[in-house]
């Protein structure tokens, strides 16, 4: 098991750097950075005096390495637009979307699991059915629109839920039913297939004849087989709600993480861009790892692979 | 005399399906004493597993069952509770399967699961259940059985994996153990020592045994008595030596024709087939089963057929002595 942890551990770190390398150069591939902060009527000398105030005129391999090496010391260098250090803006805002992010994965899965239990223990029932429904819609209704009718309904007419903002608890109530709502079909439909499939193999039927009641069989014996695959869903869409709360976070005004990309993409502010990007693979990185050790612990032949 | 550890008495079951209902197992009759050792044969489909699946509770929704009896040491199984239903099972009466290699749960340990059929039956502690796991394991043939309580089931072969579903169907000592072809799915080097080990431990702890197969040298060798099965009814039934010596159905000396038995059969002759398939079960099912395939069948079969009995010895078929004699067998 520790050889396991430590073979995923160092696969992460080289994933890591080699993110961190792609969505460096990629930036760069996107235009002249100099010539965009110059602005559009800025001169050609102009233009070159940034590049080398920056330091863009050195080679790109050097760039990599100076920026990586701050990054590891947690200095991102200082915001183009709010001229404050990226780290401290980016540490203000994470809090919100880490928050988001576990109210919405939890969501996500303490709805989506038992319901996909309880499909797969009566397929074709009415519990079946409307979860069928559930999911559907879920995955059909995009994130902006079913945000904004329950801003219509909960916070217009009947005025229950503050319709934006990040003050209290009661604001999150709505960011996180649309985004663990985003994340719930398909950990429910896995869930359900899963259940379904081992619950029909001959390792379930041996936990009878054994005299195991339902319960045990259903969750000690079942469950434990069947969440294996959703544990690596969970943790993809983990990552993907962490850094993909984008839509969710500009519709109800929550000033996360998010957000704060999506401003910085607009205002070209390079070393916001350039630090968000490398925390959101981080955290798909650190939750894929998180993921597979879960896994290893549940599933005993992936730790001997 | 005492009265039979396991009493069946018309035991049917239906399947409901597409275009009617599947009548799978039609008026099974049978009794097993204590420390007997039932071999039940019969081709695929019919209704071998079914029947003991019946036995021990565990069909699938959708087949319905019923019986005019069913009782194991005087407890009506048709009636019982499932809490009752769950107490005998595992505890005083266990199941052996046909395939080894997915019948242990994945993620627990070999050790986890011998304990557990245990620990659901009995109150005692983690470590005397895997006390008792140790001793089993040894007593089924597997070396190093301390160490290998911590290993998981993909760690093991499939014959150990099988000697494993033995030794975890014994833990509680049941009464009733019944093998729904624990050796088919295993090389045929290991086929004879499991069963084997599941013979002799029968005998040693005294178990009633249900052995479903469809190995007649196997019957042969460990049967007390033996049913044969076909197309869902129990064609022919009675003590080992009977059937062997005298089988009257013709479905059984059929059967027997197909396999090479020392002393029976002439070298250089050609072993017998039975010609023909089995029927559909599905709508309504009447007269002998065996019929469209039988050499002696006549008109008459296709109405009631008449038990005949002699002492233990029962089987179905409109001859007293299953044959027609204005001719002689087709095949013979």
């Amino acid at each position: 098991m520790l050889q396991f942890i430590l073979k995923r551990l160092g696969l992460a770190v080289l994933v890591a750097f080699t993110v961190s390398f792609i969505s460096f150069s990629l930036l760069f591939l996107s235009g002249d950075p100099a010539a965009a902060l110059a602005g559009e009527t800025a001169s050609g000398e102009d233009i070159e005096a940034i590049r080398r105030l920056y330091g863009f005129d050195r080679p790109m391999l050097v760039q990599y390495g100076d920026w990586l090496m701050s990054a590891l010391r947690g200095d991102f260098g200082e915001s183009y637009y709010f001229k404050l250090p990226v780290a401290s803006l980016i540490g203000d805002r994470l809090g919100v979307t880490m928050l988001l992010g576990v109210c919405g994965i939890s969501f996500a899965l303490l709805t989506a699991v038992p319901l996909g239990v309880v499909a797969a223990i009566r397929p074709n029932s009415i519990i079946d059915r409307i979860a069928l429904f559930l999911s559907v819609a879920g995955q059909a209704m995009p994130s902006f629109w079913f945000g904004l009718i329950l801003i219509v309904v909960f916070a217009i007419q009947l005025g229950w839920l503050p319709p934006s903002g990040a003050a209290t608890w009661k604001h999150f109530i709505m960011p996180t039913i649309v985004l663990g709502y985003y994340a719930m079909p398909a950990i429910m439909r896995l869930t359900r297939a899963g259940m379904l499939d081992v619950l029909s193999s001959d390792y379930i039927r041996t936990a009878r004849a054994k005299g195991a009641n339902e319960t045990r069989v259903l969750f000690r014996h079942a469950l434990r087989n069947a969440i294996i695959p959703v544990v690596s869903l969970a943790a993809v869409q983990m990552g993907f709600m962490l850094g993909g709360s984008i839509v969710v976070e500009s519709i109800f005004a929550l000033h996360g993480a998010g957000y704060l990309a999506w401003e910085s993409i607009a205002r070209n502010d390079l070393p916001t861009v350039q630090a968000l990007i490398l925390i959101f693979s981080m955290f798909y990185i650190v939750f894929t790892f998180l993921a597979d050790v879960l896994n290893a612990w549940l599933d005993p032949r992936m730790r001997s692979s | 005399m005492t009265d039979p550890l396991l009493s069946v008495r018309n035991l049917t079951m239906d399947i409901p399906v597409g275009g009617g209902t599947l009548h799978a197992v039609r008026g099974i009759d049978f009794d097993l004493n204590r420390g007997e050792t039932l071999c039940i044969v019969g081709e695929s489909g019919s209704g071998k597993s079914l029947t003991s699946l019946a036995l021990m509770g565990l069909l699938g929704k959708g087949i319905q069952r019923s019986a005019d009896r069913m009782t194991f040491d005087g407890i009506e199984l048709t009636k019982a509770s499932k809490r009752q239903m769950r107490a005998l099972r595992g505890g005083r009466m266990s199941m052996i399967f046909q395939e080894p290699m997915t019948s242990l749960n994945p993620a627990y340990t070999i050790g986890d699961q011998l304990a557990e059929a245990l620990l659901l039956h009995r109150t005692v502690t983690r470590e005397q259940a895997r006390a008792r796991a140790v001793e089993l394991l040894e007593k089924v043939g597997i070396t190093a059985a301390e160490s290998r309580l911590s290993q998981y089931p993909h760690q093991l072969s499939g014959g150990l994996r099988q000697r494993v579903m033995i030794a975890m169907a014994l833990m509680c000592e049941p009464e009733l153990i019944i093998a729904d072809e624990p050796t088919t799915a295993l090389d045929v080097t290991i086929q004879a020592q499991i069963l084997r080990l599941l013979y002799d431990l029968g005998r040693e702890m005294n178990m009633a045994m249900i052995l479903i197969t469809h190995d007649l040298g196997v019957v042969a060798r460990v049967a007390d008595k033996v049913a044969v099965m076909y197309a869902g009814e129990l064609v022919e039934t009675g003590p080992v030596a009977e059937i062997f010596n005298t089988p009257s159905h013709p479905y059984t000396r059929g059967l027997l024709r197909c396999i090479p038995l020392p002393g029976k059969t002439e070298r250089g002759k050609s072993l017998g087939t039975i010609p023909g398939i089995v029927p559909s079960l599905v709508g309504s099912v009447e007269g002998c089963v065996f019929r469209t395939r039988c050499p002696h069948a006549t008109m008459e079969c296709r109405g009631a057929i008449p038990q005949h009995h002699d002492g233990e010895h029962a089987f179905r078929c409109i001859f007293a002595d299953g044959k027609r004699h204005s001719d002689k067998e087709l095949t013979a």
